[in-house]
């Protein structure tokens, strides 16, 4: 029990909070998505497609913030196609978004061998440090925990505010929030769902992108085959446990980054259970979590995932 | 007068409906095919860029796959799994039940085959197998039920709990490999080779080929019987058309989402059994990676028919058996086989846009031969 407790030390702290962002920023991006009636199970796919464009960007141009810059372009990319297929063409969401998964394992691992070649120590990029905060950064603990961070773990906190002032305190979020619930009702209104639903698909892509980027950039300069390993379906997750709320989603964010620091603290204790076993915790603890919330799916908007006709 | 303007706004809609089933059998052959070229086209960019030459890549591809007995066995038997789990998510997806939980079902049915095949010794081979099969699809429906359930009964997310499960299945295969099912005196992470008598006997001399694939295409022959010849598959039809059809004319929908959501799981689970017992002998780590995701391709590309998935796994069989050739004629890496399926995904999944052309085709056809 000692030991288990000596797990929660300073470092476990920053593990998660670290840990957490990539998984707190792609869950934010399908909060406004789902809110708008759209699901996407493709943002695993596009956090994947982002890590592999931010070290692509980051390794054309020297300069890892061009990197993000990638990202950013690919989201926009993928959330355009995401759009026209589930929007335009009205396709299943779920195996659009599988198709996307699928792609993104296949293209990025084949075209990082195509830029790249099979070497034997992966290509490191320049990357985006930690940027240690002035005069916050000095508090005893809690400076060395949580202002010590990389600028986009940063950023996927700062969102976490943005998007629920946007959601709850302004007329777009209003608009988000009514097209998802009664798209007929606000298309009667005059907003323009088809329009909105695009933006949103772009957005939130955008989002799991940069969310990819951090993975790549932040953590550990480089890229590798299948590096989201499951984060997307874990924010997907999270936006259930946080019953469609950016709070509460970044809230699930943090219990499955904690998941994440516990595995990576037990397997440096050697404690006698599988490594395998420990990896795929936080999916363990995703699936529980998903379970257990079953019960108060009020929240859920209305018209999720259902195809939108207009009249 | 009256009469006139009558006939002139009157359409024989038994005779578009008629049109429109027509076009649409066209059609349901015409959008796989499709789907399928425009994914042959995109790698054969890829080999463009890559600097290979497309003739020779896809030429090895078909020589490797289909060139003599050996690599046709070899093609037809990485089709087994595929055609197995292909078929549930088919079957469900006829309910509209998307089953994404295939590639742990397939783990599970695999691990539970390999446990009666090692454990259960000195039975006669056909109960031996029959066993192993039934372990596999019990494995199978097991690692289905608790998405499947979820799903008919609260209304929880199945895709996410499904793809949940396969991550978590992936690693409890491993810790079983590395540890309690490891081979014991061995040193890489695989099981014990599974008794002779649970071994799939092969029926060609030459080639690798076992009698899963008569299994398969026994069960896909089922499968359109019941789907298209009897009440339940009736039902089933209804269930993905109109639930709410289904629900008022008394149908019991829980139970038949949960119903079919374990079918195609022991499918699966069946299938992965079979790969142990036809051709791996032991579980590895890994033994069939992403077969799940392919078998989602196949049930796709075969139109949800079980007819269509046995040509499309045959045809995913082939690519897995073929594409080593190919790789080392054009220089690929292994994944273009995942960006084959992908795009091969997205096309099918964009294809209700294709299917509304039948409609369009046959009003435009009977106003025009008015």
């Amino acid at each position: 029990m000692e030991q288990f407790l000596s797990i929660f030390t300073e470092d476990f702290f920053y593990a998660t909070i670290r840990m957490a962002s990539p998984i707190i920023l792609a869950a934010l991006g399908e909060v406004i998505l789902e809110r708008a009636g759209i699901f996407n199970l493709g943002i695993e796919g596009v956090m994947l497609f982002g890590a592999f464009f931010a070290v692509l960007g980051s390794f054309l141009t020297g300069n890892a913030w061009m990197g993000v810059v990638f990202a950013l372009l690919i989201g926009v990319v993928l959330g355009l196609v995401y759009a026209l297929a589930v929007v335009t063409i009205r396709s299943n969401q779920a195996v659009t978004g599988t198709g996307i998964n699928i792609l993104a394992i296949g293209l990025t691992s084949l075209l990082s061998r195509m830029i790249w070649g099979v070497q034997a120590v992966p290509l490191t990029v320049k990357g985006i440090g930690p940027l240690k905060i002035p005069f916050l950064g000095d508090i005893p603990v809690i400076g060395a925990v949580v202002f010590n961070h990389s600028p986009l773990v940063y950023l996927a906190y700062i969102m976490i505010g943005v998007v629920y002032f946007i959601l709850y305190r302004t007329s777009w979020g209003l608009k988000i929030r009514s097209i998802g619930e009664q798209p007929k009702a606000a298309d009667t209104m005059g907003i323009n769902v088809i329009g909105w639903k695009y933006g949103m698909c772009v957005i939130s892509s955008m989002f799991s992108a940069v969310a990819g980027a951090i993975l790549s950039l932040s953590f550990m300069n480089l890229f590798v085959d299948n590096m989201s390993g499951g984060r997307g379906y874990m924010a997907v997750a999270s936006v259930i446990l946080g019953q469609w709320n950016p709070m509460g989603a970044a809230l699930g964010g943090l219990i499955f980054g904690a998941g994440n620091a516990i595995q990576m603290r037990l397997q440096a204790f050697g404690v006698p259970i599988p490594s395998s076993l420990l990896l795929v915790l936080p999916m363990v603890i995703a699936l529980i979590v998903v379970l257990a919330v079953r019960g108060s799916a009020s929240a859920r908007p209305s018209a999720l995932a259902k195809p939108y006709y207009k009249e | 007068m009256e009469k006139l303007d009558n006939q002139v706004t009157t359409v024989n809609y038994d005779k578009l409906d008629e049109l429109v089933r027509k076009f649409q059998k066209i059609f349901n052959i015409f959008v796989p095919i499709f789907a399928f070229l425009v994914s042959l086209i995109v790698v054969g960019i890829i080999i463009k860029i890559q600097g290979g030459s497309i003739i020779v890549a896809y030429s090895s591809l078909f020589k490797s796959a289909f060139g003599n007995l050996n690599s046709i066995g070899n093609s037809l038997s990485r089709a087994v799994p595929l055609i197995m789990a292909g078929l549930g998510i088919a079957i469900a997806a006829r309910a509209n039940i998307i089953n994404l939980g295939a590639e742990g079902q397939i783990i599970v049915g695999g691990i539970f085959a390999t446990y009666v095949g090692i454990n259960l010794q000195g039975l006669p081979p056909v109960l031996h197998i029959t066993l192993c099969l039934l372990a596999g699809f019990i494995g199978g429906a097991l690692c289905a039920f608790l998405p499947g359930h979820f799903n008919a009964k609260h209304n929880t997310n199945i895709i996410i709990t499904a793809m949940l499960l396969n991550d978590i299945t992936i690693g409890i295969l491993g810790a079983l490999v590395q540890g309690p099912m490891k081979e014991v005196g061995g040193f890489a992470p695989q099981s014990a080779q599974i008794a002779m008598s649970a071994r799939l006997p092969m029926f060609i001399p030459g080639s690798r080929v076992h009698v899963g694939i008569i299994i398969a295409l026994v069960l896909a022959v089922i499968a359109h019987f019941v789907l298209f010849k009897t009440p339940i598959g009736l039902e089933t039809r209804i269930l993905g058309g109109n639930p709410l059809v289904a629900k008022h004319s008394g149908m019991q929908v829980i139970g038949m989402q949960i119903m079919l959501v374990l079918i195609a799981g022991g499918l699966a689970g069946m299938g992965g059994a079979m790969e142990i017992m036809g051709s791996q002998f032991r579980l590895r780590e890994a033994f069939l990676m992403n077969y799940g995701y392919e078998a989602l391709a196949v049930a796709l590309l075969g139109q949800k028919s079980p007819y269509g998935v046995i040509i499309a796994g045959i045809l995913f069989g082939a690519l897995k058996a073929g594409r080593g050739g190919m790789v080392n004629a054009a220089n690929l890496p292994v994944s273009f086989s995942m960006v084959l399926s992908g795009v091969l995904i997205l096309c099918i999944s964009i294809s209700p846009i294709l299917m509304k052309i039948p409609r369009y085709l046959a009003v435009r056809n009977i106003s025009a031969n008015r």
